[in-house]
């Protein structure tokens, strides 16, 4: 795709958790499963002077919702809203500073923190307090310079545990861990542009050595938007590899919606009006399971028609998704499970006679399409209006909005875009002033940038330069480093984080599973000759598939104290000596060979390691 | 708060004031922004700006540095607004003295202003409404650490008025630092009452929406509206959740936390009354609604003085306040002792007819002289104690009875009899 010529604009948003203690209390910065006791909240919407109200918060406020917080060792009367905050971390202040270092910003003099109103329960404050820390400052990648507009200091939002009714449950464990947020300009044009400047980011970042690691650590936002599209807003996604797929199919999808609205305005469609039919008659004898259970359980089926809408709500031939599913995210909000379309039916056990009863009882004609909803009715009616509205939407063309990330690359929807955010000075905190001397402390403790790192590991290892930068990029580079240095065997160390781990993951197996100490005990066991290199992948897949030690794993693998070189060597001579039957079995010969060297090494060695040597020199011979 | 010395010099040339959109330039960096307040901890030679993406940010001046007015600040009209009057609904009075409860902040500067009038306050709850007909007064716009004893009598008589003027309930949303000595003072000051009178506070302002403003005040007119209750009492969260609200007896109640949203408790007493929701649950005895109308019993002789007995307490400071004041009030450790070294203080006080009275600061429990030789010594030297009073409404007791006689026996005998419950005989276990 010629992303350049569609307009496509990327900027991206950066969201990294410290490792430097919470912003606002003396807690520690770690998640926990321990949780004990409980507390209870709500919270109001707050007007402004003007009698305004966010529109965002206005949606998650209709909801009435109560919020549970679960309390866990880490967390202090600060974090539940009880006791004003403390002092700003100085510890994290610096790590942000020193990032603005990096990115060549201008720091603010004295540092403000703000309160920003979220009343979605993730902060109990009802809000989240966050500040300027530099602005305009760049990132150069791939020979492009990429603007990047602020950097940010603000607290985590609490854990969302569940959602059950009208309550939210949260943990407090995440509260109040202070997040670096940087913000780009929206100067990238391709998806592939997207992913190296937050590699570039999350490199700089991990330099500084102050930030967490693993899974949810790091968060991004990317909006996105193409000519004749709008800006959307993909928020939260967690895994960075995914960065750019989320780009190609947010393109993909303003696409498809920018030829429905061509598609719809070619025939004439005009705004929808709101006639909501009750269908229940229709579906008395239904088999579809879904309505049948709706109305079992007192609910009422609930159609209306959409005129010149027939074909365009279904996905298109290339299977990307059009209005059915945007409207059916509209209609969730409002707490039904989903919503049938007249492109999708027949089909769910709707039959070919109900869709022509149901179609003639909302009076569709030609080009025309309905949608129907089966729940109780209050929210049935609340859930097709908000579908119908969507399906208005359609005909002005893509809607800003914000999307959440699934793990298959697409998003759907999850609210509008929030409303400029209502900002106002925490008051309780006290500025922090940046004089010269911070800042000369900072630019003298400036951490080693990713290509210095590189170049070092290329030097002292001895790894290639391609090997060097793919570490420095992977995010492994303080483990390779720390391990390679203490260990030795650069070259075991970078494969085992570069390709075994990839290797793994293909396996279904997660390896972020596999902490340092891990590794690190499978390397000395290679450095004793316990066994030999080829086995590590399959120790570290025992390891993440059972749970095991490494001790265990190799105990159950049967591959300790097991010198690879002999099995070698036993191989060599099997096949040496059967030369002859080789030649004339081909590589058939594998089996029965197999079952004499097993029967040398008396099963110290596993069948698979034996089996893929043998083969080799099988093939060889041949 | 104003700019001072070089950046003050430079607003004022160029013209800007508060809320003005000001361009300020150094070298190359340009920021324009609205002027903000000098925050009291903010460093002098800075200048705060919201910028348009909402964030402040503190700005150096120096010698460089210029300063440009843009434009002025937008007034903003504040639509009047008028509390609505349905006749099918009880009247209950909103009597606002100030404090977080009755503060709102103004998120253009963050500062945090009084409600100017208490409609806004009534706004800012709009449920309230649909209880009653709010009759809504600012009487005061302080904080309540610089509440003094005239304003007690001032709403003591402002209360009364909206009672007998048929007011089922009188709300007094109040600073929570020292509500616990309005509301002793109020019980005794008023007798008779016809309806609740409910001291209400917030420990989260209400400019956040986890506030327990809203709760504290709808729950305190439910027990306006639909109960007999006819006391001074204290209405509070019950928990840290915003699960249910507790009223406790306005003699009998203490701020026990700092910043807590179920600071208050009952001391030495249950709560009165739980509500949760649209429930109310009584918890233990309480005067019911008179038929009125209620008196005000307002005089009160402010020259009194309290003070925390500890180890190496000077027997001159007690005699210089003893020298000072008609009466003193001294919480003393455990049962209520004061070392010997001041029992000859004591003594002096006393016979130039101080009135010396003693509490514990212990709290909970009753103070009682007569288990060890200290405490006797003690009632020899003439100090009277207390029983289970609590050591500030004991304070403004004392200040009240001083006010309502002259007499010496009198005061002595209007402390150790219980007026508006603060003295309790048996205590749970």
């Amino acid at each position: 795709m010629d992303y350049r010529s569609l307009g496509l604009k990327v900027g991206i948003e950066i969201h990294q958790q410290l490792n430097t203690g919470k912003l606002f209390c003396s807690c520690e910065s770690e998640l926990s499963d321990e949780h004990h006791k409980e507390f209870v909240r709500r919270l109001r919407p707050t007007q402004s002077e003007l009698g305004e109200i966010d529109r965002a918060a206005l949606e998650q406020a209709e909801r009435k919702l109560q919020f549970r917080y679960q309390t866990v060792p880490s967390s202090c009367l600060v974090d539940a809203d009880e006791e004003p905050p403390h002092d700003a971390n100085r510890r994290a202040i610096d790590a942000a500073l020193e990032m603005s270092g990096l990115l060549s910003m201008t720091p603010a003099d004295e540092i403000h923190f703000m309160r920003k109103i979220v009343i979605d329960g993730s902060n109990t404050g009802g809000f989240q307090r966050t500040a300027l820390i530099a602005r305009n400052g760049r990132i150069d990648v791939a020979g492009k310079t990429i603007g990047v507009t602020t950097i940010c200091l603000e607290e985590d939002a609490a854990r969302k545990i569940s959602e059950h009714g009208n309550e939210v449950l949260y943990r407090l464990d995440r509260i109040g861990i202070p997040l670096v947020e940087i913000s780009t300009e929206p100067d990238m044009s391709s998806p592939e542009e997207t992913r190296l400047v937050a590699e570039r980011l999350g490199s700089l970042l991990r330099a500084t050595k102050k930030v967490r690691r693993g899974i949810g650590t790091i968060r991004e936002d990317v909006n996105i938007s193409i000519a004749g599209g709008a800006r959307v807003e993909i928020k939260g996604a967690q895994d960075l590899r995914l960065l750019h797929v989320y780009v190609e199919e947010e393109v993909r999808r303003q696409l498809a919606l920018i030829e429905v609205k061509r598609a719809l305005r070619e025939r004439g469609a005009k705004q929808i009006p709101y006639e909501i039919r009750d269908l229940t008659a229709n579906f008395r004898e239904t088999r579809c399971k879904v309505i049948k259970s709706a109305i079992e359980e007192g609910g009422r089926v609930l159609g209306a028609s959409l005129p010149k809408f027939k074909g365009l709500l279904g996905p298109t031939d290339n299977g990307v998704k059009r209005v059915g599913p945007e409207m059916a995210a509209h209609a969730r909000v409002a707490g039904v499970r989903g919503l049938f379309h007249s492109d999708e039916l027949p089909g769910y056990g709707v039959t070919v006679a109900e869709v022509e009863d149901v179609a003639s009882a909302l009076g569709v004609e030609g080009d025309g399409a309905f949608v129907i909803i089966a729940d109780q009715e209050p929210k049935a009616r609340a859930a097709m209006t908000k579908a119908v509205d969507r399906a208005n939407v359609a005909i002005e063309g893509v809607p800003e909005e914000t999307r959440d990330p699934l793990p298959d690359g697409k998003t759907v929807y999850s609210r509008p875009l929030p409303g400029k955010a209502r900002m106002y000075p925490e008051t309780d905190v006290r500025p922090i002033l940046v004089d010269e001397a911070v800042l000369e402390s900072i630019r003298l403790n400036l951490p080693e940038l990713p290509e210095e790192k590189a170049s070092r590991f290329v030097r002292e290892f001895s790894v290639g330069r391609e090997q060097a930068d793919m570490l420095v990029r992977s995010g492994f580079e303080d483990e390779f480093e720390l391990l390679a240095r203490n260990l030795g065997n650069p070259g075991v160390v970078a494969r085992i984080y570069l390709n075994t781990f990839a290797e793994l993951e293909k396996m279904g197996l997660d390896p972020t599973k596999v902490s340092v100490e891990t590794v690190r005990e499978v390397l000395t066991g290679l450095n004793r000759g316990s066994f030999a290199k080829e086995a590590i992948p399959q120790i570290l897949a025992s390891i993440i598939e059972n749970g095991f030690t490494v001790e265990r794993a190799l105990q159950t693998l049967g591959v300790e104290k097991v010198d690879l070189d002999e099995v070698r060597a036993v191989c060599e001579r099997v096949v040496r000596e059967r030369e002859q039957f080789i030649k004339a079995r081909g590589e058939g010969a594998l089996g029965p060979l197999m079952g004499i060297v097993m029967k040398e090494l008396r099963g110290k060695v596993d069948g698979k390691i034996i089996s893929e040597i043998l083969s080799e020199k099988i093939r060889r011979l041949l | 708060m104003r700019y001072s010395g070089l950046i003050g010099k430079l607003l004022e040339d160029a013209g800007a004031d508060l809320g003005d959109m000001v361009e300020v330039r150094k070298g190359k960096d340009v920021y324009t922004g609205v002027l903000m307040p000098h925050h009291e901890f903010s460093d002098p030679s800075i200048v705060t700006l919201k910028l348009a993406n909402g964030y402040n940010i503190g700005v150096r001046a120096d010698k460089e540095t210029s300063v440009k007015a843009v434009s002025k600040k937008e007034e903003r009209a504040r639509a009047k607004i008028s509390l609505p009057q349905d006749p099918s609904k009880k009247d209950v009075a909103v009597i606002s003295t100030g404090g977080t409860i009755a503060s709102y902040v103004d998120y253009r500067t963050g500062a945090v202003h009084p409600a100017i009038s208490a409609e806004e306050l009534v706004f800012s709850a709009p449920e309230l409404m649909d209880l009653c007909n709010v009759r809504a007064k600012v009487l005061y716009s302080i904080l309540s650490e610089n509440m003094k004893v005239h304003h007690w009598q001032g709403l003591a008589r402002a209360i009364a008025e909206e009672l007998n003027s048929g007011a089922v309930g009188v709300i007094v949303p109040h600073g929570t630092d020292t509500m616990g000595f309005t509301s002793a003072a109020l019980s005794f000051m008023l007798k008779g009452l016809t309806g609740p009178v409910i001291c209400v506070g917030a420990q989260r302002s209400s400019d956040r929406p986890s506030s327990d403003a809203i709760m504290n005040l709808l729950a305190s007119t439910r027990l306006c509206v639909e109960s007999d209750l006819g006391e001074v009492v204290v209405l509070m969260h019950g928990d840290t959740s915003d699960s249910y609200c507790l009223a406790h007896r306005g003699t009998k109640v203490r701020k026990m936390h700092s910043s807590r949203r179920d600071a208050f408790r009952s001391i030495n007493a249950e709560p009165i009354a739980r509500v949760e929701g649209q429930a109310i649950s009584f918890l233990s005895d309480y005067s019911r609604r008179s038929k009125g109308p209620v008196e005000v019993l307002d005089k009160i002789d402010g020259n009194v003085s309290m003070l925390h007995f500890y180890p190496g307490f000077e027997a001159e400071h007690l005699d210089l306040i003893a020298d000072k004041v008609k009466g003193l009030v001294i919480a003393g450790t455990g049962l209520g002792h004061v070392s010997e070294e001041i029992l000859g203080s004591v003594r002096r006080a006393v016979k130039k007819g101080v009135h010396i009275f003693i509490t514990t600061q212990c709290l909970y429990g009753s103070v009682n002289l007569n288990v060890y030789s200290t405490g006797r010594d003690m009632i020899a030297a003439g100090a009277v104690p207390l029983g289970d009073m609590l050591t500030e409404t004991a304070y403004v007791k004392l200040m009240w009875s001083l006010g309502q006689t002259s007499d010496h026996d009198e005061v002595r005998k209007l402390m150790l009899s219980d007026i508006a419950g603060e003295l309790t005989t048996r205590r749970f276990i």
